[in-house]
C-alpha cells in the first residue's frame, strides 16, 4: 500500500465515520434499573409505561430536561437522566441487571463493579453487612406520595413549579 | 525484512497516544499483535486505529470500511471495535450502574460502624421530604434510586454515599426546628449525590489500575484473577470514598457548591431557602472547632453562611402551615 493509499484511506474512514454518528444520535439507551415513561414531561404526568434498563429507545423530541421517547411498549416522557447515548449491552441468561456484561462492559470492571464485584467483595469482607442497604433500598416514595405530601404541608414554589 | 519490527516504535506511539503511556498491556497493541496480518494489513489497521483514536467514536464504521475492502476479517474487525470501545470506555465518567454498586459498599461500610436508629415513622418522614428535594433536583433520576437513613449517632452528622443513599446521624435531625430546616440538610446531601463529590474522591491511582485490569482483550474469559484485581481496586475505591466522608471531608469549593445547588433545589420545591443558613447557624451554636463528624468534614459553618448570604435566599412565601410543623413534631418525637 503506497503513503497515498494510506491517506485516501484514513480520509475515506474519517468522512464516513463523521457521517455516522449523526444518524444514530435520536436513539438513547435507559441506564437506571426501571424507567417509567410519562404522559407529559413531568413527574406529575400518568404513568404510560416503563421501560428496563439497558433498552434502547428513540428520541420523538425534547422539552428542557424531559426527552420524549418511544421505546418498545409504550410512548412517554423520561428525565434525561435516565438516559444515555451509549448502548448498553447485557449478557445472554444474565439472571439481574448487575451481571451485566459484554466485552466493552467487563473493560470497566476495574473502575466499574457490578454485582460479580460486589459478591467478591463480600465474601472477603464478612464484618461488612449489606442487609441494612438492601432494607433502605425497599423504602421508596412514589411521585404521587411525594406530591400528596408536598400538598398536605403546604409546600409550593414561589415562582415557576417544582420540575 | 522484519517488516513488524520495523513496525514497532510506531505501534507503541499508537499505544501512547491513546492510552496515555499504558505499555505493553495496550488492548490495541494486544490486538494488533494476535492479529497475524501481513503488512499490508498491519498498515490499513494501524491507519484504522488511529483514525479511530482521533475520532474516538464511529470505531465501527471504521473498521466495517477495513472489512468491506477485504483487508480484515470480520473477526478482526470485531475485535478492533470492541478493543476500541474499551479503550474509549475505560477513561469515560462511571456509569450509574456502577455509580449504584459503588455507594452500595460505601454505605454497607459506614453502617458497620454506625447502627441504624430503629424509628419507622422518622425514617417514612425523612424520605418523604428528601424525595421530594430529590425530584426536583438536576439528577432526579439515578440507577436504584434515592433513599435516607437515620443512624443512631448524637455526633452532629450526614453522608451521602454516590447512587443516592444519604444517611444522617440523630444529632443532625435535633439540629432541626422545623420541616425546612431538614429540608435544607438533605437538599446539601442530595447536592452531593448530584455532583458527584463522592465519586470524585476515587483515587486517579485507581483508575490505573482499572485500565491495567482491562488490559488484554481476553475479556470475555474474565478468571479469578481478574476478579481479584478488579475486586481490590473496588476496595481501594470504596476506602477512598469512606475517607473522604469520615476522615478528610471534601474541598472548601465543594461544599460551596453543594451548598448553592441546594438552595436551587430548596426553590424550586417551596421551601425555605433560608433555611441551609439558619441550620447552619444552630451548628455553629452546638458543634465545637475541632469536634467529631460533621465539624471534622466541613468548614466553619461561619463561613458556609458567608457565602450562602451572597446567594439570594428568598423566596419563602409566609408562614408554613401549621400541619407542616405538626407533621414535623410527630415524625421526630422520639429523636
Amino acid at each position: 500500500m503506497t503513503t497515498r493509499q494510506l491517506w485516501m484511506a484514513t480520509a475515506l474512514a474519517l468522512m464516513i465515520a463523521g457521517a455516522s454518528g449523526s444518524a444514530t444520535a435520536a436513539d438513547m439507551s435507559v441506564q437506571i434499573r426501571n424507567a417509567q415513561l410519562r404522559a407529559t414531561p413531568s413527574y406529575l404526568g400518568k404513568i404510560t409505561g416503563s421501560a428496563p434498563y439497558a433498552q434502547r429507545v428513540e428520541v420523538l423530541q425534547t422539552q428542557g430536561d424531559w426527552l420524549e421517547v418511544r421505546s418498545a411498549a409504550a410512548t412517554g416522557w423520561l428525565h434525561k437522566s435516565a438516559l444515555t447515548t451509549k448502548k448498553i449491552v447485557i449478557k445472554a441468561g444474565a439472571s439481574d441487571v448487575g451481571a451485566t456484561a459484554s466485552g466493552e462492559e467487563l473493560a470497566l470492571a476495574g473502575k466499574g463493579f457490578n454485582s460479580d464485584i460486589e459478591a467478591d467483595f463480600k465474601n472477603k469482607n464478612a464484618e461488612v453487612s449489606f442487609a441494612p442497604i438492601d432494607r433502605m433500598e425497599k423504602i421508596t416514595v412514589s411521585p404521587s406520595e411525594a406530591r400528596a405530601f408536598l400538598d398536605q404541608g403546604g409546600v409550593k414554589p414561589v415562582a415557576g413549579g417544582a420540575r | 525484512m522484519n517488516r513488524s519490527r520495523k513496525l514497532a516504535p510506531l505501534l507503541n506511539t499508537a499505544s501512547y497516544v491513546s492510552l496515555g503511556g499504558a505499555s505493553d498491556t495496550s488492548p490495541i497493541l494486544t490486538a494488533l499483535r494476535r492479529s497475524a496480518l501481513s503488512y499490508t494489513q498491519w498498515t490499513l489497521a494501524l491507519c484504522i486505529v488511529l483514525t479511530a483514536a482521533l475520532l474516538q467514536t464511529g470505531c465501527s464504521t471504521v473498521a466495517q470500511i477495513g472489512q468491506a475492502a477485504g483487508v480484515v476479517t470480520p473477526q478482526q474487525a470485531e475485535s478492533m471495535v470492541k478493543t476500541g470501545q474499551s479503550v474509549g470506555k475505560a477513561f469515560e465518567k462511571i456509569t450509574p450502574e456502577q455509580e449504584y454498586y459503588v455507594g452500595r459498599a460505601v454505605g454497607a461500610t459506614l453502617l458497620s460502624t454506625h447502627k441504624v436508629y430503629a424509628n419507622d415513622a422518622a425514617t417514612r418522614y425523612v424520605n418523604l421530604v428528601g424525595q421530594t428535594l430529590a425530584m426536583a433536583s438536576d439528577k432526579p433520576e439515578t440507577f436504584g434510586g434515592y433513599h435516607f437513613l437515620i443512624f443512631e449517632d448524637d455526633d452532629v452528622n450526614a453522608f451521602a454515599a454516590p447512587g443516592g443513599l444519604i444517611f444522617l446521624s440523630r444529632g443532625m435531625l435535633r439540629l432541626c426546628k422545623n420541616e425546612d430546616d431538614l429540608a435544607a440538610v438533605l437538599a446539601h446531601e442530595v447536592a452531593h449525590v448530584n455532583l458527584g463529590h463522592a465519586i470524585g474522591a476515587i483515587k486517579g491511582s485507581r483508575w490505573t489500575a482499572a485500565a491495567t485490569v482491562v488490559g488484554t482483550e481476553g475479556l470475555k474469559n474474565v478468571g479469578g484473577e481478574q476478579l481479584a484485581q478488579a475486586t481490590t481496586a473496588f476496595e481501594g475505591s470504596i476506602s477512598d470514598i469512606t475517607g473522604t466522608l469520615v476522615n478528610s471531608g471534601y474541598a472548601r469549593g465543594q461544599e460551596r457548591d453543594a451548598d448553592t445547588l441546594a438552595v436551587t433545589i430548596l426553590k424550586r420545591v417551596g421551601y425555605n431557602p433560608a433555611a441551609l443558613a439558619r441550620v447552619l447557624g444552630n451548628m455553629a451554636h452546638d458543634i465545637k472547632p475541632g469536634g467529631a463528624g460533621f465539624a471534622k468534614t466541613h468548614p466553619p459553618p461561619d463561613a458556609r453562611i458567608a457565602d450562602l448570604n451572597k446567594l439570594n435566599t428568598a423566596g419563602q412565601a409566609g408562614t408554613p402551615p401549621p400541619a407542616r410543623q405538626q407533621r414535623f413534631n410527630a415524625a421526630m418525637a422520639g429523636v
